[in-house]
């Protein structure tokens, strides 16, 4: 396969990129595995609060007791899934919508594009913010009712899938997702506009083949090496929104931790007669690596699979 | 181009009206009460409450003696802060956040632009790498992060400079560099980016040809044209360094929009909300727009839409 073939190539001429991805690889094993064995769960109380790094602690204690090595990789598994899972909305949402944009051409395409320009020009994250405070309340008896709904049809397991989710959490995804697809749209749709000239397009459209055939089979699979480029770089850009949002208080809810409520919690508890360092650097650290790392990779991979990146 | 500005912005009144409307409509929809606090209040209390604020009746009688209020440039007292309208909390927050945000917007500029430049002067080299690797450290590293650190840095271990608060020039240092940070990375990226292509252009070298100094060649012609993905970007920085500032003011104790906003959208308090949006939507619009014929007026080519 081409992609894998340039994946390949890319790979070859920066190893650093490749300790990136293993870096990344770690981090997932680490805070989904790793988690089991650091001898507490992320939420036992404990009477030590806010112990320095010690052998017992890797990382210290928190206020409550917690201790912080266990929250951080709890926190990870929270962040990397909030931004995964956003991810995937906003591919969908700005692939499709780029496509449609730049197959449509004309005047679909002139309205789509001014639709994303005006989005572009507000304070999406600030709307977020509203519309996820609004509608916690709503969600939750939705969710719920949902569920009461499934068990009555005598679907235990489907109930049980929807009382399990978290309404913010849900929330959060949907709504990063869905204002975190404008570039991707744009990129895409640039793409679009140059590939549907190609006589293997024209081509296939003389055959005979519908439009959808044409966008699903033969411009998608042309198109999944800049996908992979932006998702790379669409991942630290939701992960980044979360904990700005959770750092906030607008965001993630306890019992849930990601890393930006780990981050708040050391934040405000600064004072200049005691330093609780390894509150915020602990998960810090750990988060603003992550995003290097992401951020490394998304850069290596354009320069090496972006046709509009000149080598 | 007058014929062009006024259309945007009468293209500008709808989007912010959708926006408002999508914001007040939420609050005031979603179940809990701007008035609820940990006492109990009476229902005849309550009923009074709802009318005084215009609270009271169906949602959109509410919505519509909101907007009507809006139209004539009067966006309510707030529910949250009581005895204060919006537009007074608003005047007092706005000026304090755009201090913030245009000293932070400066640095950006600032010390984006020169060590993007100076990165481009020497492409590939040492100088260049180690720009690019702190640029990239620079918008990897969340503000909420960076900013505690450089709290505990400066303010408590070194001492030299507050821990928080606003008023005294060197309570701005802190939060405008931490502010800024993210936005002088990009624009550093950015401008040696597009400085490396302009210095391969045949009007570079013409200039080089013409015996002019490299000093010359660089801040007369070179840098010129290669400002202009710069301006490109200033809309979507703009629109970073003001949700930016939401945290860092939260952080640093600093009397501007941010904090404001977080407590009525939390407290659900619809007119303090909606009024945000409203200053926040129009703010980057307008922004935008003078980006927009900034870019014009630089670069002939474009066409202004």
């Amino acid at each position: 396969m081409k992609t894998a073939h340039l994946f390949y190539r890319v790979v070859r001429r920066d190893p650093f990129l490749v300790a990136c991805g293993l870096f990344l690889i770690l981090v997932v094993l680490v805070s989904f595995v790793g988690i089991h064995f650091t001898g507490y769960t992320y939420d036992q109380i404990s009477d030590d609060s806010l112990l320095r790094p010690s052998r017992a602690h890797w990382f210290g204690t928190d206020v409550n007791g917690h201790d912080l090595l266990t929250r951080t990789l709890y926190g990870a598994q929270i962040s990397l899934f909030v931004a995964a899972t956003g991810t995937l909305v906003s591919l969908t949402v700005g692939v499709t919508y780029g496509m449609i944009s730049g197959y449509a051409g004309g005047r679909v395409d002139n309205l789509m594009m001014r639709i994303v320009e005006i989005i572009y020009s507000l304070p999406t994250l600030v709307l977020v913010i509203v519309i996820v405070t609004s509608l916690d309340d709503p969600m939750t008896t939705f969710l719920k009712s949902t569920g009461e709904w499934c068990t009555g049809l005598g679907l235990p397991g489907l109930a049980g899938f929807f009382t399990g989710i978290n309404p913010r959490l849900l929330l959060i995804v949907g709504f990063l997702g869905l204002t975190e697809w404008l570039t991707m749209a744009r990129i895409i749709r640039g793409q679009v506009l140059v590939l549907k000239e190609q006589p293997f397009v024209q081509a296939s459209f003389a055959l005979g083949q519908s439009h959808f055939q044409i966008l699903w089979r033969h411009l998608l699979p042309n198109l999944l090496g800049i996908v992979i480029v932006y998702l790379t770089l669409t991942i630290p850009a939701i992960m980044l929104d979360e904990s700005f949002m959770s750092f906030l208080g607008v965001g993630l809810q306890p019992p849930l931790a990601s890393w930006g409520t780990l981050i708040s919690d050391a934040a405000f508890l600064i004072n200049p007669i005691r330093l609780y360092w390894w509150m915020l650097i602990f998960p810090g650290g750990l988060m603003t690596l992550t995003l290097l790392a992401l951020n490394f990779l998304g850069d290596g991979l354009r320069d090496a699979l972006d046709p509009r990146v000149k080598k | 181009m007058t014929a062009i500005i006024l259309r945007r912005f009468l293209q500008a009144i709808p989007v912010l009206f959708i926006v408002v409307t999508l914001t007040f409509l939420l609050v005031r929809a979603a179940p809990g009460n701007p008035f609820s606090t940990e006492k109990k209040i009476p229902p005849e209390i309550m009923e009074q409450l709802e009318k005084q604020y215009d609270l009271h009746g169906s949602i959109w009688h509410q919505y519509l003696q909101y907007m009507g209020k809006v139209v004539r440039g009067d966006l309510s007292i707030s529910t949250q802060y009581r005895n204060r309208t919006v537009a007074e909390i608003i005047r007092q927050a706005l000026p304090v956040s755009m201090t913030l945000g245009a000293v932070a917007y400066f640095l950006a500029l600032t010390f984006g632009v020169t060590f993007g430049a100076w990165a481009a002067i020497r492409h590939n080299r040492a100088g260049d790498r180690l720009i690019m690797l702190w640029a990239l450290l620079g918008i990897s590293i969340p503000s909420f992060i960076l900013a505690p650190v450089l709290v505990m840095l400066f303010a408590i271990w070194l001492d030299v400079l507050p821990v928080a608060g606003w008023g005294s020039p060197d309570q701005i240092i802190l939060p405008a560099i931490c502010l800024s940070i993210p936005f002088a990375a990009t624009i550093a990226r950015l401008t040696r980016g597009s400085l490396l292509e302009v210095l391969q252009l045949d009007f570079v070298r013409t200039a080089r040809a013409k015996g002019l100094s490299e000093d010359a060649v660089l801040f007369r012609h070179a840098l010129k044209v290669a400002i202009l993905p710069i301006i490109g970007y200033s809309g979507p920085a703009a629109a970073g360094i003001l949700t930016g500032s939401i945290v860092i003011e939260t952080l640093f104790g600093i009397p501007g929009i941010g904090p404001f906003f977080v407590n009525s959208a939390l407290n659900r308090d619809p007119f303090m909300t909606s009024g945000v949006v409203l200053v926040f939507s129009s703010f980057l619009i307008l922004f935008n727009l003078i980006a927009d014929i900034l870019y014009f007026v630089v670069d002939r080519r474009v066409k202004l839409e």
